[in-house]
């Protein structure tokens, strides 16, 4: 916590800070994902810049109080202009045994540290690997504990509600939250609204999660369990609208945006798959945009379902992750061959195979350059922030439409179900990407090019004088009738690999944060870029020649790309694998960049990408 | 029995289409022989009675000797990768309803590598038509043995005999709920152009089970039933609502005994028509029409025409229904969407 000044009297000490991040821990089956999203919205509502990071185990419940099942949801609030979801929580909530040992060691000391001490029994003790009780037994003493047995204030709360003792313990999150809600002096209207939202049918749950979240607050308020309380103000963000978007959420509405600004319908076909399910239910909600969405029966059927619909005139798109994409790859290369505009989202997670379904990663870049057989390029392009994913989600679609290819769009777990606020932007700040279907005959080839783009006209299914077949097999020049000349073979490998190179005269150059020129660049890509500009930034501050640079285009990379690393004395990639875009900028570029990776399943600290920079001064 | 829907893509005026007109200028390049050339001229030539025009006929096909069918159509066509058709033609029907899509597929493609594809496709009733090839061999690999090959067979990949039991697609298709199934052959062509007709006219997805004689690689595998002089013994044509006839001379038939099908001689022990089994393609129970698939020689006559034909939703009208009702509640505003949910101010 980075505090500001101290305001407040004797009795009531306030003490304004600008950051504070605070973790929320428990059991799977606890409810700390919607704990720490409803503090999260408070907070957003109240103006703070936010970052969060969920963080759950892949599976839906695992086994009560054990350490597998432990489920956390970070936050960091800030009144300042923030990018990550903050290294080390400064508050961690645990309702169990399992939850403090698993998070403990990320508090950082003199933390807060707020355990439901009703949990902290001799079998959940054992469950979680504790030999005696860490609330007594002196171990916690470097931190700010403070314990409360919150399961039983919560059945003392709802003493007049008539429920099951079952139900009434499920309501014991809102009184952690109430407690922090006090903590943090914060307003309890934003979950009062959400809870009526979301239980209207049930007024006796409503009522008893109303009530659980009041005598959380009111617990807090009243003891004095809290010497302090802490004041977060409104951060100054560009003046705007704002809401809180996940990054899925973002990416499905950047993709209804998209169609609305091509004027052609949208098709998702999907199979459920973790990080990348949401955006099937998100799109799956919007059919009044006339969003067509598809359950495919397979990875593979979404593929071909949205290369289907892209040759009859829909802009095809699919979305999945990392093992998805191994079952799609042929079908990739079908689009490739048959040049039609299909987005493939890639929700990357831990690999590989099966990997770590919940967790981040960033290792399937060389997987969507070159995953498949043949000369098979396509447009790749990264999202850096949750809110970034609307941006880029349009720029998939512009790329697929103008150029008639596949276009890879590679989000991650992190920025996926990590949250901040977006500014909402206006409808004529998006770009213009009206798309024509072919309609005349008149000297129609299918595989004829716009000189620019190197494109192929749409044309598609229920044109009169158009009728053309398609296909797999290697096309003639102009006519697309099946060719097997080695010479137009080969002239045909070069014109793909062209036209997508030809991308680059298309999209924005590179922009340099910091000086264009100095010691040290980091680059990154995807959803690192929080992280890395934060780290140096911080950099900077302490005097050091250090700026970064973020690829959200991959592939092309944007055309300033080797002149921007040219400036700098030594350039390191950052990334979350074992160093895939730096292979593609050494061989790029013929340049001594060196690697700063990690693959643990999480996102970079700011802290350790700082001593890595260091390292390298 | 009447097919009172329209057919997707079809022209309410007449359009005076001539088989010709379905000819593209690719040259066609099975082998000479080959039981292909049967089915792509019946296609041709039942198209000009569906009064389609060329502009709203959509082929879809996989990899494979038949996949090559899309290519010899003067209409959109598209030949995709192996086992895919049924998904890339999803894909197209979900985009646009009003056209006619065939999928074009044989028994390696269709129920080896694209089995699970088959399945779905069948189940939910997408209004296409589907031709499956049964050659039981594969061809354009040059002679393996196929999920339809018989258990036994000896080809380059199975010198001592296949051990793997062949697949019924019939029953594959009544099993994945497909609301027309039917079986025709690629030598009686009478009988192979009114099947595709029929199963053009069928509201819904439509399977045919072509029996298809690859002459290079499997010759003769249909020659016992199909050959002119056997025909008729060995294979008992389907009618709706007709007793189950066969035999050069008429007088053989099919009864039930118990839940078994037997073959009855018309005039012996007091048989007479009216214990026979009579045909009925609308059951709304498929146990008859999967009863039928079990016939084989040389037990039993090979049922061809039509086994099952009823009616159900199609998969792309329910999905235009779902879009249309949500829309009747008001067309969604990217402006509100992108402002929905709670919002604040930052001056």
């Amino acid at each position: 916590m980075s505090s500001t000044a101290i305001l407040g009297n004797a009795e009531e000490k306030i003490q304004e800070v600008t950051s504070v991040t605070i973790r929320f821990a428990g059991d799977s089956g606890d409810g700390m994902q919607l704990t720490g999203t409803q503090f999260t919205n408070t907070a957003a509502l109240l103006g703070n810049d936010i970052s969060t990071l969920p963080d759950f185990p892949a599976e839906i419940r695992a086994p009560q109080g054990s350490l597998p099942g432990v489920s956390g949801f970070q936050v960091n609030f800030s009144s300042l202009d923030i990018r990550t979801p903050g290294d080390e929580p400064d508050v961690l909530v645990a309702m169990n045994p399992a939850a403090l040992k698993v998070n403990l060691p990320d508090l950082h000391e003199g933390g807060i540290l707020i355990v439901n001490e009703n949990e902290f029994i001799k079998s959940n003790l054992d469950k979680a690997g504790y030999v005696s009780n860490p609330l007594t037994d002196g171990s916690l003493k470097g931190y700010r504990l403070i314990s409360i047995p919150i399961t039983d204030l919560t059945y003392n709360a709802l003493t007049e509600i008539e429920m099951t003792k079952r139900n009434k313990e499920r309501c014991k999150n809102f009184f952690a939250l109430g407690i922090v809600f006090a903590l943090f002096d914060r307003p309890l209207e934003p979950t009062y609204r959400w809870i009526d939202q979301k239980f209207g049918a049930k007024p006796e749950i409503a009522e008893a999660n109303r009530r659980t979240l009041k005598a959380g607050y009111d617990y807090a308020d009243t003891t004095e369990i809290f010497t302090t309380h802490y004041r977060v103000r409104k951060a100054s963000l560009p003046p705007g609208k704002y809401r809180k978007i996940t990054g899925n959420e973002a990416t499905a509405l950047g993709f209804v945006a998209a169609a609305e600004l091509t004027g052609r319908p949208l098709f998702y076909g999907s199979y459920p798959i973790t990080p990348a399910s949401d955006i099937l239910h998100e799109l799956s909600r919007l059919k009044n945009f006339g969003v067509k969405s598809f359950q495919a029966e397979d990875e593979i059927a979404a593929m071909g379902a949205a290369i289907g619909a892209a040759f009859a005139g829909h802009i095809g798109l699919t979305g999945t992750s990392g093992p998805g994409v191994c079952l799609k790859s042929e079908a990739i290369g079908l689009a490739v061959m048959t040049e039609l505009p299909v987005v493939i989202v890639n929700v990357q997670r831990g690999g590989p195979s099966t990997g770590l379904p919940t967790k981040t990663e960033q290792a399937d870049l060389l997987q969507a350059l070159y995953g498949r057989n043949g000369e098979c390029p396509v447009a790749v392009v990264a999202p850096a922030s949750p809110s970034d994913c609307f941006h880029m989600a349009v720029e998939a679609v512009r790329l697929a439409v103008t150029f008639m290819t596949p276009v890879f769009y590679l989000s991650d777990g992190y920025i996926a179900n990590g949250a901040e606020p977006w500014k909402i932007p206006q409808l004529s700040e998006l770009p213009a990407m009206r798309q024509a279907l072919r309609q005349d005959p008149t000297g129609f080839l299918p595989y004829e090019r716009d000189e620019q783009t190197l494109s192929r006209p749409w044309a598609v299914p229920g044109t009169p004088g158009l009728e053309h077949r398609i296909g797999g097999l290697e096309k003639q020049h102009r006519t697309g009738n099946v060719s097997y000349d080695p010479a137009n073979h080969d002239f045909m490998v070069r014109l793909r690999a062209e036209k997508i190179a030809r991308i680059a005269n298309h999209i924005p150059d590179l922009t340099v944060e910091g000086d264009p020129e100095g010691d040290l660049l980091i680059l990154g890509w995807g959803g690192t870029y929080g992280a890395i500009a934060t780290a140096t930034e911080e950099l900077r501050r302490q005097g050091y020649r250090v700026s970064n640079a973020h690829l959200r285009y991959l592939n092309p990379f944007p055309r300033n790309l080797g002149d921007a690393l040219k400036r700098f004395k030594r350039v390191a990639v950052a990334e979350l694998n074992l160093g895939q875009l730096n292979l593609l900028i050494r061989s790029a570029f013929l340049t001594d960049t060196v690697s700063i990776n990690k693959v643990a399943g999480k996102p970079f600290k700011i802290s350790e990408l700082i001593a890595r920079c260091k390292a390298l001064l | 029995m009447t097919e009172p829907l329209k057919i997707a893509g079809a022209s309410e005026t007449p359009l005076n289409l001539q088989r010709t007109d379905f000819i593209s200028d690719q040259e066609v390049r099975w082998c000479p022989g080959c039981g292909d050339y049967s089915i792509l001229f019946q296609v041709q030539s039942v198209l000009p009675k569906l009064n389609i025009p060329r502009e709203n006929l959509v082929f879809v096909s996989g990899i494979g000797c038949s996949s090559r069918f899309p290519y010899y159509m003067n209409t959109y066509g598209f030949h995709t990768i192996h086992g895919r058709a049924p998904t890339i033609a999803t894909g197209i029907k979900v985009a646009n309803p009003d056209l006619s899509v065939w999928i074009i597929t044989g028994d390696g493609d269709g129920l080896s590598i694209g089995g699970n594809h088959f399945i779905h496709a069948l189940r939910r009733n997408l209004d296409v038509n589907v031709l499956l090839f049964n050659n039981r061999i594969y061809g354009l690999t040059k002679g393996q043995y196929s999920p339809t090959s018989e258990f036994g067979k000896k080809t380059k990949s199975s010198p001592m005999g296949s051990i793997e039991r062949p697949i019924n697609p019939l029953c594959m298709a009544i099993a994945s709920e497909a609301t027309f199934v039917a079986r025709s052959i690629d030598v009686d062509t009478k009988h192979l152009a009114a099947t595709i007709e029929r199963a053009a006219r069928h509201k819904g997805v439509s399977f045919i089970e072509i029996y298809q004689n690859c002459n290079i690689f499997n010759d003769g595998a249909y020659k016992p039933i199909s050959d002119k002089e056997v025909r008729a013994e060995n294979m008992l044509y389907l009618e709706h609502g007709k007793p189950m006839v066969f035999g050069r001379d008429r007088n053989k038939g099919i009864r039930l005994n118990g839940i078994k099908p037997e073959v009855v001689t018309l005039g012996e022990n007091g048989v007479t028509e009216d214990d026979l089994l009579i045909h009925d393609e609308s059951a709304a129970d498929p146990t008859l029409a999967y009863l039928l698939t079990q016939m084989d020689f040389p037990s039993f006559p090979v049922p061809m025409g039509v086994f099952r034909n009823v009616f159900k939703p199609t998969f792309e009208e329910l999905n235009a229904q779902q879009i249309e009702m949500a829309m009747a509640r008001g067309r969604g505003s990217l402006e509100k969407l992108l402002n929905s949910g709670d919002t604040w101010v930052i001056e």
